[in-house]
């Protein structure tokens, strides 16, 4: 494993994901730095999606799921028993690889809902909160003057873009994202790399991404999974120019996955 | 050739049989219809929403009495039915693997082919005889007992229709689940949820078993919870069988009303549905 420079911020402590009898993820072990961005590559079905949805606990939602394993935020378990999985998540945010803007609320009620429901009332302040986390979004632009517009009411690409300022606006220093563009065309996702740009002024970033161009673009460290292990991990400049292993550098080069 | 020629009769026979068993369907609903809609219409006044029935004899009254008694009873109802079945429709929709949950679905499934008069004995025996009288309670009761199965069920469906990453979506923002079905998932389906209550509503309207020998019926305008109140369903039934001329031809009225009440219900609900749909269409 290679060393980081960063300040860590989230550690995954061998993490082991299970869906019943079967395990997804195998022992991952990766420190993240404070505001990198680390994608997650690798073959389809490897578990980087499962292990990214150990990171906020999400995991556990789906019927018979757990993990095993510890993940530190700010070196704090977040298995722990004492820790409330609410908490969890209001400080690692999630953007999922389907754009899934709230039905039936407008733009700006789907990116404060989080702030409204734990009762943040003052329009005030939801008001400013839409605005700068749609700017850090890059739709604010697109949307300042239909706020009140379902947010289905918006393309595949806006809504993606919604849904990040929707996590953004309660403020989570880790954001995961899960394929945020494989649903998008390409205009939608040059818009999404730039504002990771952007957004990793402020955020550390977990990205899982089939697209080896775009963790080559975006991304500081680079991870890459095959069938639920991590078989490197490493600064993105050295993944992509000199792989350590010859797995990474065949998948790289395209010759497997 | 002489093949395709037997081939294409068993196509046209075959084609002519489907349209005759549509026609059956539709030939008796269309009579029903059509005779009430004759018979109700020409039987109807205005005295008819405005009266309450005059002694036997006398010419004129209507059934003003009923058709508030009616609206009053399916509303009380509805207050048991709606909260109670919406409630255990999220059970089932948002929780629905456990095994009190696999026997609540049963049960439902089964409440759902309980005979009509069967529920009016029950609330009979569990609101009337305590109370030692017919009351507009006992009716309100039975009724919604026949609205739960239907309510529990079209929610647990429209529930069940809300995606699972809108509800991970809601769970990742760091909400609690009761705020993720409160505000997201209920939120989002309120229209959808009003349409499976206004169907069991219009089914519970028409009932008249369930009502015979609980909201019992009488002949003057009451508003009491604790005393027998008349009903549309009801109040046909008695007329429909009485020897006099007069209160036949008010049955038909009420038949008429009635039906137009159901029926404007049903559309409504669809109407809804349909503008729901399209907007889902994006």
């Amino acid at each position: 494993m290679s060393e980081i420079k960063e300040k860590i911020i989230l550690e995954a402590k061998n993490v082991e994901a299970w869906f019943g009898d079967f395990q997804a993820v195998k022992g991952i072990s990766v420190a993240y730095g404070e505001k990198t961005i680390n994608a997650i590559i690798g073959p389809s079905g490897c578990g980087k999606s499962t292990y990214l949805r150990t990171l906020n606990r999400i995991h556990e939602e789906t019927e018979g799921a757990y993990v095993r394993g510890e993940v530190l935020l700010e070196g704090q378990n977040i298995y722990d028993k004492r820790i409330d999985v609410v908490d969890v998540r209001k400080r690692i945010g999630m953007v999922f690889q389907k754009p899934n803007p709230f039905p039936s609320l407008s733009i700006l009620d789907n990116v404060v809902v989080g702030l409204r429901l734990q009762g943040i009332n003052k329009r005030s302040t939801l008001m400013e909160v839409a605005e700068s986390c749609l700017k850090k979004a890059a739709l604010w632009e697109e949307v300042k003057d239909k706020l009140n517009s379902l947010g289905t009411s918006l393309s595949g690409g806006q809504q993606q873009r919604l849904c990040i300022a929707r996590a953004l606006a309660i403020n989570p220093p880790v954001l995961l994202m899960d394929e945020p563009t494989s649903a998008l065309d390409p205009i939608a996702t040059a818009k999404i790399e730039e504002l990771m740009n952007e957004i990793k002024r402020d955020y550390t970033v977990i990205i899982v991404t089939h697209n080896m161009q775009q963790a080559a673009r975006i991304s500081d460290y680079t991870s890459f999974f095959v069938y639920g292990k991590m078989i490197e991990h490493g600064l993105s400049s050295d993944i992509f120019t000199n792989p350590k292993e010859k797995q990474t550098e065949d998948y790289i080069s395209g010759r497997f996955g | 050739m002489n093949n395709r020629l037997f081939r294409k009769i068993k196509n046209h026979l075959f084609f002519g049989l489907i349209l005759l068993s549509a026609a059956l369907v539709l030939i008796p609903l269309f009579l029903v219809l059509k005779f009430v809609f004759v018979q109700g219409w020409s039987s109807l006044s205005l005295s008819f929403f405005t009266e309450i029935p005059k002694p036997v004899g006398e010419v004129g009254g209507g059934m003003k009495h009923a058709i508030l008694g009616t609206i009053y009873i399916v509303l009380l109802g509805a207050l048991i039915a709606v909260p109670l079945g919406v409630t255990c429709g999220i059970y089932l929709s948002e929780f629905g693997k456990s095994k009190l949950s696999k026997t609540l679905k049963l049960t439902v499934d089964l409440m759902s082919g309980i005979p009509s008069i069967v529920i009016g004995i029950f609330a009979y025996l569990m609101v009337v005889v305590p109370l030692k009288s017919f009351s507009a309670l006992a009716g309100g009761v039975a009724l919604s007992i026949i609205m739960l199965p239907i309510i529990i069920k079209t929610s647990e469906e429209i529930l069940k229709l809300v995606p699972t990453h809108i509800r991970e979506a809601g769970l990742a923002l760091g909400l609690p689940r009761w705020k993720v079905i409160l505000f997201i998932i209920l939120k989002g389906s309120v229209s959808n949820l009003l349409t499976g209550i206004i169907l069991a509503i219009s089914r519970a309207a028409g009932e008249t078993a369930p009502l015979l020998f609980t909201a019992f019926g009488n002949m003057y305008l009451s508003y009491e919870i604790n005393k027998p109140m008349a009903t549309l369903p009801v109040q046909i039934y008695t007329y429909a069988i009485s020897p006099f001329k007069d209160w036949q031809r008010q049955a038909w009225a009420g038949a008429f009303v009635l039906m137009v009440l159901i029926l404007t219900l049903n559309l409504f609900a669809r109407y809804v549905l349909t503008k729901i749909k399209d907007k889902k269409g994006i």
